[in-house]
């Protein structure tokens, strides 16, 4: 055993290295990102060859990591929560197929959209495709369980779905971690076609084998050691608290909580305990990180005047947890605390000085004021900034690849000008099946691809297209005629506002590449040239 | 031993260094450690934070409650007063005075001092000023965490050493700037 100073995500990555990972696949999202940058990065994985690459989506991401299962070894696919949207598909029927290689789905929540377009909470998605769910509440838990997830996927074979959300995800703590890796899986054939072929009546059977394991699940749970009934001396209140709404709740305790407390990070939720709580304690208070998913299944249709959590008020619907929360919930008066000052102004985020970006919207709100009521469908990524001031620039963001066919429904409806903006791995992560729609029609819109050669919000990742977006564009049917590619800097900006008001103007399906790269990016790489050019 | 921690500035400014020479320092002492950090969007230039909390004894929460911080250490002056509700009464603010202006309504300069000079426990530096007199350019941020050595209740001599370790690969140049850096930072503080 040694220590080490983990975020939650490094905790993770190490958990499943040492528990004889061969893959990991993923598509960068905060806050999920670290997992796979740390694998990238550490000498095991190097050594032992542990694939580590970038996805394009999280879709592929999924369906790659369901291949190196079917062969018998250890996969893990990590995003963030609302990319388990993108790859619902493949997550949902893995509970059909069921795992050979053990697979872990590691899904990042984010509580108060920190980063993110909505509040999901991914412990729905076990429920709905019938698979376990792991939820840690500190980092320690978070590093153990990687070594019980991939062993329970592989005994139940099912996947094993693990929710963390963003203060456990990018919070560090010391972990005690062991000093020698499992050894990998060996490629096997033991995988069952009749299992993998989800044929109706191959999966109708399925279906049957894995409704009729959930009470084994439960069953598990209730006897999972990350699940615990700490007695208390004092029933007038049970405590019902899971994954880090646990340690929220313990921290109003420091000389240890007088009310029985149910500890919950193993799903399916164990009725058997929640009932012992609910007979035992006079009323029962249920703390957890996100949407109220324990709380809402407690209640069920009773609207028991005893129970209380986030659907009667007594905590937030919305938000994060904090110990404050949590204290005023448990009826504790919050410590003596200075006013907020008033002189203290918002500080949004902002693109970078001398992003790329800024050149792009600064060409085209020039353009576009010469047209009545453009419309600019934009995406999700830095450049989704350019809805803030100074640029004002964007009409709407929904989700990975929407500003395409967004431009393309609104032109559809008679829109003109229709302009749609997305970054380079965005584009290949989920709007290049849009942009060939639109081609096929050739929908009046101009696509913008601003091409940074990275992905940039998330610190700078791969990105999947590079080099490739002019051949891609081809592929999908483009002419070279309306495929324009520029350099986004002040100085260039006549050449392209007369680019853009000119694809604007044609009737047809246009596609402008401002490239230039992130100076995010571009920094680290001057500084990395320095550093190469101090060794000579 | 316990103490709770709120590093703060602006999106690039450094705070992550501090808390690693910090995080490095207690975990030397066999500390229990938890920092919640901010990455994603708002590191693009917006206000980010750091809770870090170090202390002999099991830590529960990633994060700090209201009234519970030991100390703010900030990297920007409006910034230190962002997370006032989260200082203990008689806590302590070791701050940049050098303002970070990239939003149109900053708010003037003196109002921010004035408000400032209020508390109890505040202590300004102009680190930028003094890492570029003193030849230690890049460790701005290295004199402030020098600054809050005393409210921190980490012995010198173990940020001295944490500081050799983290910074040991990067070279003895680079070491001995951020020693000379934390150095000021304890005399700017006296």
């Amino acid at each position: 055993m040694e220590k080490k100073l983990l975020l939650g995500d490094e905790a993770i990555a190490l958990g499943a290295l040492h528990a004889g990972l061969s893959g990991v696949y993923a598509y960068p999202g905060t806050p999920s990102t670290e997992i796979t940058e740390f694998i990238q990065g550490n000498a095991l994985a190097k050594e032992r060859g542990v694939h580590s690459r970038w996805s394009t989506n999280e879709k592929t991401a999924m369906e790659a990591a369901l291949g190196m299962s079917f062969m018998g070894k250890r996969a893990m696919v990590c995003m963030k929560h609302v990319g388990l949207n993108v790859c619902a598909d493949p997550f949902v029927n893995s509970g059909m197929t069921g795992v050979n290689g053990g697979v872990v789905v590691l899904v990042a929540d984010d509580p108060s959209m920190h980063s993110s377009q909505d509040e999901q909470d991914s412990r729905f998605y076990g429920k709905f495709a019938m698979i376990p769910t792991f939820e840690p509440s500190n980092q320690q838990e978070a590093y153990d369980m990687m070594a019980q997830a991939f062993d329970y996927s592989e005994q139940q074979k099912l996947p094993v779905l693990m929710r963390v959300t963003t203060r456990m995800a990018h919070s560090r703590a010391v972990v005690e971690v062991k000093s020698e890796a499992k050894q990998e899986n060996e490629l096997n054939y033991n995988a069952i076609a009749a299992n993998w072929v989800l044929l109706p009546a191959n999966a109708r059977k399925r279906n049957d084998v894995v409704t009729a394991q959930q009470a084994q699940l439960e069953q598990d749970a209730a006897e999972s050691p990350y699940n615990q009934y700490a007695e208390g001396t004092d029933k007038s209140l049970g405590i019902l608290a899971s994954g880090i709404g646990y340690n929220y709740t313990m921290e109003c305790f420091p000389d240890g909580c007088p009310y029985p407390i149910l500890k919950i990070s193993q799903y399916p939720l164990p009725k058997k305990l929640v009932r012992r709580l609910l007979s035992e304690c006079e009323q029962v208070l249920i703390v957890e990180e996100g949407q109220p998913f324990i709380e809402d299944m407690v209640r069920g249709v009773s609207d028991s005047q005893n129970i209380h959590g986030k659907l009667d008020g007594t905590l937030p619907r919305t938000g994060e947890l904090n110990p404050d929360i949590v204290k005023k919930a448990l009826g504790m008066e919050t410590g003596q605390c200075f006013d907020p000052c008033a002189d203290v102004a918002p500080r949004p985020p902002a693109l970078c000085q001398g992003c790329g970006h800024r050149d792009v919207y600064a060409a085209l709100n020039e353009v576009l004021k010469e047209y009545d009521n453009p419309r600019v469908f934009g995406d999700i990524g830095c450049y989704t900034l350019g809805f803030l001031p100074p640029f004002r620039a964007i009409h709407s963001c929904v989700d990975m690849g929407a500003s395409i066919t967004m431009a393309k429904g609104a032109a559809d409806a008679g829109q003109w000008p229709a302009v749609a903006i997305i970054g380079d791995s965005t584009f290949t992560h989920s709007g290049m099946t849009g942009l060939l729609d639109a081609i096929n029609e050739n929908a009046n819109i101009t696509v913008i691809i601003s091409d940074n050669l990275t992905t940039g919000m998330t610190g700078g990742q791969d990105s999947a297209g590079t080099n490739k977006f002019e051949a891609i564009c081809h592929g999908l049917g483009l002419s070279d005629e309306h495929l324009k590619v520029v350099v986004p800097l002040p100085k260039n900006m006549p050449e392209i506002t007369q680019i853009i008001r000119d694809e604007i103007n044609y009737k047809g399906t246009s596609v402008i590449i401002p490239r230039r790269e992130c100076m995010q990016t571009l920094q680290r790489h001057l500084k990395q040239k320095k550093a190469q050019e101090g060794k000579k | 031993m316990k103490t709770d921690i709120i590093l703060c500035g602006v999106g690039g400014q450094g705070i992550l260094s501090i808390a690693t020479i910090i995080g490095e320092a207690a975990m030397n002492e066999n500390l229990y450690i938890k920092q919640a950090e901010v990455h994603g969007m708002s590191q693009r230039g917006g206000d980010v934070q750091s809770n870090l909390r170090i202390s002999s004894e099991p830590i529960a929460s990633d994060l700090i409650a209201k009234g519970g911080a030991d100390v703010i250490i900030s990297m920007e002056p409006m910034e230190a007063l962002r997370y006032l509700p989260f200082l203990k009464k008689e806590g302590w603010i070791i701050t940049s005075a050098t303002p970070f202006v990239n939003i149109p309504n900053y708010p003037d300069m003196e109002v921010i001092k004035g408000d400032l000079q209020k508390l109890p426990n505040v202590i300004s530096i102009d680190i930028e000023q003094m890492a570029k007199d003193n030849g230690v350019p890049r460790s701005a941020n290295v004199i402030l965490l020098g600054a809050a050595q005393k409210a921190l209740g980490i012995e010198y001599t173990k940020l001295e050493e944490a500081i050799r370790r983290v910074f040991g690969r990067k070279g003895e140049a680079i070491v001995e700037a951020n020693i000379k850096a934390l150095a000021l930072g304890r005399e700017a503080q006296k």
